[in-house]
């Protein structure tokens, strides 16, 4: 434990107002159980979970409702007793604002507990693929907002040097990992025991920001309480973004991820404070994951605060259990006031990766100014946390050279919005960006059915040839032959122009806005 | 069920605007212009009046012609501070059309014609003055010597100015015999070619403390103003470091080397554009190079070529010319100054 451990810089990146002091004057509270509770069965990447309920079917609290499918995949379990009413499509919290499969259950208000996992209380003398399998069984995710499942990146070969433990929480108005810290340290500090065993490592650092005093107490407390030499509390400053996994790596060890890489090439294993909390609590009590803390926050909330919310809880609920929306309530964000995505509507449920609604109005998220010209006064490069040149990159993007795009490392775009704040010409370089990505997906994806669909064709004409050339060496049928293969240049050209002609359709400016991932 | 307007991330503003930077530059020029007046009258006043008109009334009308709003670009300050650049360029007394001329030449031609703001590859006051050095030499090289230091026996005021402004005469009796004078650069490269030493050339009343007299007061005024915008983040430092860092090493080194035949670096930085071209010309973004290294090449390459021309071209302060040159250069700068990217090898 020390404050003065050596630190590192990112390059760019901005300190922020935090605004984060609004959310965390009152307690940590629990909300009660809804009437109903929706569960999506997709709240990741990865493969969606599979529902193993039906309609009519009762349920306990804690219940697995879906089990996961693939690897990368994870188990959805009942947020309370109840009976299923419905397995289908409902609205869900999602860039693209589309609807999905969820398991939705009418509770019946005694919250009687599911006992199929017992507590692994003596998890010292379990291996690791036992204490993965456990956390995995439990549907646990990374709470920091992604929602990774924590099995999978619990899964890292050897040569492991450190576990981090996240609670940089760089983003504006988001305070849930704070007030987590200040309410249940124990749990946290808890789970990077379990996780150092299950690693098989000794040495976790809990990297917080110096700009909050109570969690950092609160911790440094508990720490010194156990007495446990392997975890090691440090604080840093409050620089937006120190709490994307690369620049948390950076500053606390000075070493790069490889772009291609992930944090374990370097020997680093990063996750979020609240993630912590919820491994002890499946392996230590045997809890899977069923609720979580969200920080609900903005001008838009009567009473902005922390709350510990049970996941499926509509979001309309949450806004009650804090008094309610003021008449200011503009926008609905998921998310902080840099990276959050909009919703359209509160008639969806809070999910595993909602670590905060943030209800602005149009005082906290005022309208973007018109967009200037670029003026080239770098300011973009300098604040860009991956070095890279944003201006260079709007340039190309206007231009559609996205070969030029590709090459100025547009992958290594975190999305964080430094570039954009500190743009004077009010470029939304970030929106540019996304639509970058999404447009040389989608033309990836074109290419490949492209591809595909030549290479059919050219098996297809190669066969035919050989039939052709058989039946010319037989019939000596010179000129049908020829016929034929002109007729399939020009199917081969209508393809084309079609392809084209979509890619040229999904260059208005609206699907650029609607497709974010 | 409340449904909300949707807002794309980062949904917080940016605090910077176009505007406002180009507001800063301007106040930044206030005390270089007081000091200015202070020695060499209400000129520049006068050519700034005529410079920003014109600049202001071109950019409306081709922005008209080019069916742009025009508003947004006017409000952007940014014509006004290319003419008051180029005013800060030109001699005190300069005929009303050689300042028209000049502005309305910086904004169609250097700025509008390439596409408006932000697509000039020049810098527009820079373009502007070298059209004037070029079209109208005589109007260029009269200069009048700083005023109050005895080093003319009359001096132009007001109605002078205007009288010469307006017709390109001086009002009788005034000539430019009796008021006028070169610049200490013009003088010092007359009097080397004389076979003069320097320091013979520095003894006449021409030379102050460390610079020119009377030009080093007004280029301090113009560094601290440049200093200021450094504090208030408008510019960076890496362009005026480099350009004066460009100047003095090859001015130290031949200073050394032969100080009979060449000035003291103290000379070359406090006199003529240096400091207005260091903090004010070069640091223009648009037409500078955009990263940090890319800037000190930049800035470097302008002061070693205002060295060069000074010392062995045919004008006496290559300021202008350094930064033009240095502009086209600067497409092959940005690409080689690519920086390493986040997690890509060292
Ligand atoms: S910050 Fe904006 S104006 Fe400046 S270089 Fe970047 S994109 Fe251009
Ligand atoms: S959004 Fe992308 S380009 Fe902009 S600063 Fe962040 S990482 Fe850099």
């Amino acid at each position: 434990m020390s404050g003065d451990k050596r630190l590192w810089q990112f390059h760019g990146g901005m300190p922020l107002p935090g605004h984060k002091r609004v959310s965390t004057s009152i307690p940590l509270e629990a909300t009660g159980i809804p009437e109903m509770l929706i569960h999506p069965l997709s709240q990741h990447v990865g493969s969606p979970a599979e529902a193993i309920v039906a309609p009519g079917e009762r349920v306990l609290r804690g219940q697995p409702v879906a089990r996961a499918t693939g690897y990368v995949g994870s188990p959805v379990h009942a947020g309370s007793s109840g009976t299923v009413v419905e397995v289908g499509s409902r609205p869900v919290p999602h860039p693209s604002g589309l609807s999905a499969d969820c398991v939705v259950i009418r509770t019946d208000g005694e919250d009687a507990p599911f006992t199929g996992y017992d507590a692994l209380t003596n998890y010292e003398t379990l291996n690791a693929p036992a204490l993965r399998a456990r956390v995995r069984e439990c549907g646990i995710v990374g709470l920091g907002g992604a929602a990774f499942p924590t099995s999978v990146k619990l899964n890292v070969g050897v040569g492991l040097k450190s576990l981090i433990l996240n609670a940089a929480e760089c983003e504006p108005y988001i305070s849930c990992d704070d007030m987590l810290l200040r309410h249940r340290a124990a749990d946290v500090v808890a789970g990077a025991q379990v996780m150092l065993h299950a690693l098989e490592i000794r040495h976790c650092c809990i990297a917080i920001e110096e700009d909050k005093p109570e969690a950092l107490e609160a911790l440094t407390a508990r720490v010194a309480e156990i007495g446990d030499t392997r975890i090691e509390v440090v604080t840093m400053p409050a620089i937006y973004p120190a709490g994307g996994e690369r620049q948390l790596i950076q500053v606390l060890t000075g070493h790069e991820v490889p772009a291609d890489g992930i944090p374990a090439d370097i020997g680093y294993l990063c996750q979020n404070v609240g993630t912590a909390a919820a491994v002890a609590s499946a392996v230590l009590r045997g809890e899977p994951l069923i609720s979580r803390v969200v920080t609900v926050t903005g001008s838009g909330v009567r009473q902005p605060r922390n709350l510990d919310v049970r996941l499926g809880t509509p979001i309309a609920k949450v806004i009650d259990a804090c008094g309610g929306y003021t008449e200011s309530a503009r926008h609905l964000i998921m998310g902080g006031a840099m990276m959050g995505f909009p919703l359209n509507h509160d008639d969806m449920p809070l999910i595993k990766a909602t670590n905060c609604l943030f209800v602005a109005s149009a005082e906290d998220v005022r309208p973007r100014p018109p967009e200037q010209p670029c003026i080239r006064c770098g300011e973009c490069a300098r604040a860009c946390p991956a070095s890279l040149l944003p201006q260079q990159l709007q340039w190309s993007t206007r231009a559609e050279d996205f070969d030029e795009v590709e090459a100025l490392n547009l992958y290594d775009c975190i999305e964080c919005g430094c570039c954009d704040l500190v743009c004077p010409s009010h470029i939304p370089l970030t929106q540019y960006f996304r639509y970058a990505k999404t447009e040389i997906w989608n033309r990836r994806q074109e290419r490949a059915r492209s591809d595909h669909a030549r290479n059919r064709f050219e098996a297809r004409k190669t066969r035919i040839d050989l039939e052709e050339a058989e039946r010319k060496r037989r019939l000596e049928a010179k000129t049908r032959a020829l016929g034929k293969a002109s007729q399939d240049e020009d199917t081969r050209k209508a393809m084309i122009d079609e392809v084209m002609k979509r890619v040229r359709e999904r260059k208005t400016p609206d699907s650029a806005e609607d497709t974010r991932e | 069920m409340r449904t909300f307007e949707r807002t794309m991330a980062p949904h917080l503003r940016p605090a910077a605007s176009i505007p406002r930077l180009m507001g800063e530059v301007l106040i930044a020029l206030l005390p270089a212009t007081v000091a200015y007046v202070w020695y060499f009258g209400p000129g520049l006043l006068l050519n700034m009046a005529v410079a920003t008109a014109v600049a202001v009334a071109a950019e409306a009308a081709v922005l008209a012609v080019r069916n742009r709003e025009v508003m947004p670009r006017l409000q952007d300050l940014t014509a006004v501070l290319s003419a008051v650049l180029l005013a800060f360029a030109l001699p005190p007394l300069t005929p009303w059309w050689v300042t028209a001329t000049g502005a309305a030449f910086a904004i169609v031609f250097a700025k509008q014609l390439y596409g408006g703001l932000g697509y000039n590859p020049f810098n527009p006051a820079m373009a502007g003055y070298v059209v004037l050095l070029i079209s109208f030499p005589a109007e260029m090289t009269h200069w009048l010597p700083p005023s109050g230091l005895g080093l003319a026996p009359e001096r132009a005021d007001l109605f002078a100015s205007l009288t010469y402004l307006f017709t390109s005469h001086l009002p009788n009796p005034l000539g430019w015999d009796s008021i006028g004078g070169a610049t200490p650069l013009d003088e010092v490269k007359t009097q080397l070619a004389l076979a003069r030493t320097v320091d013979e050339i520095r003894s006449t009343a021409l030379y102050g403390d460390f610079g020119a007299r009377g030009w080093e007061w007004v280029n301090n005024y113009v560094a601290l103003g440049g200093i200021w915008l450094i504090y208030r983040r408008v510019i960076q430092w890496h362009i005026p470091v480099a350009v004066l860092l460009g100047l003095i090493v090859p001015a130290t080194v031949f200073y050394l080397v032969e100080p009979g035949n060449y000035p003291p670096p103290a000379f070359h930085v406090f006199s003529g554009a240096v400091m207005l071209g260091a903090f004010f010309i070069a640091t223009d973004p648009v037409s500078a190079a955009t990263t940090g290294r890319g800037r000190l090449i930049y800035g470097a390459g302008i002061g070693v070529l205002t060295y060069v021309i000074r010392t062995w071209g045919g004008y006496p302060d290559g300021l202008a010319f350094a930064v033009l040159l240095m502009n086209m250069a600067v497409p092959a700068i940005d690409r080689y100054t690519v920086p390493r990217v986040y997690g890509h090898g060292r």
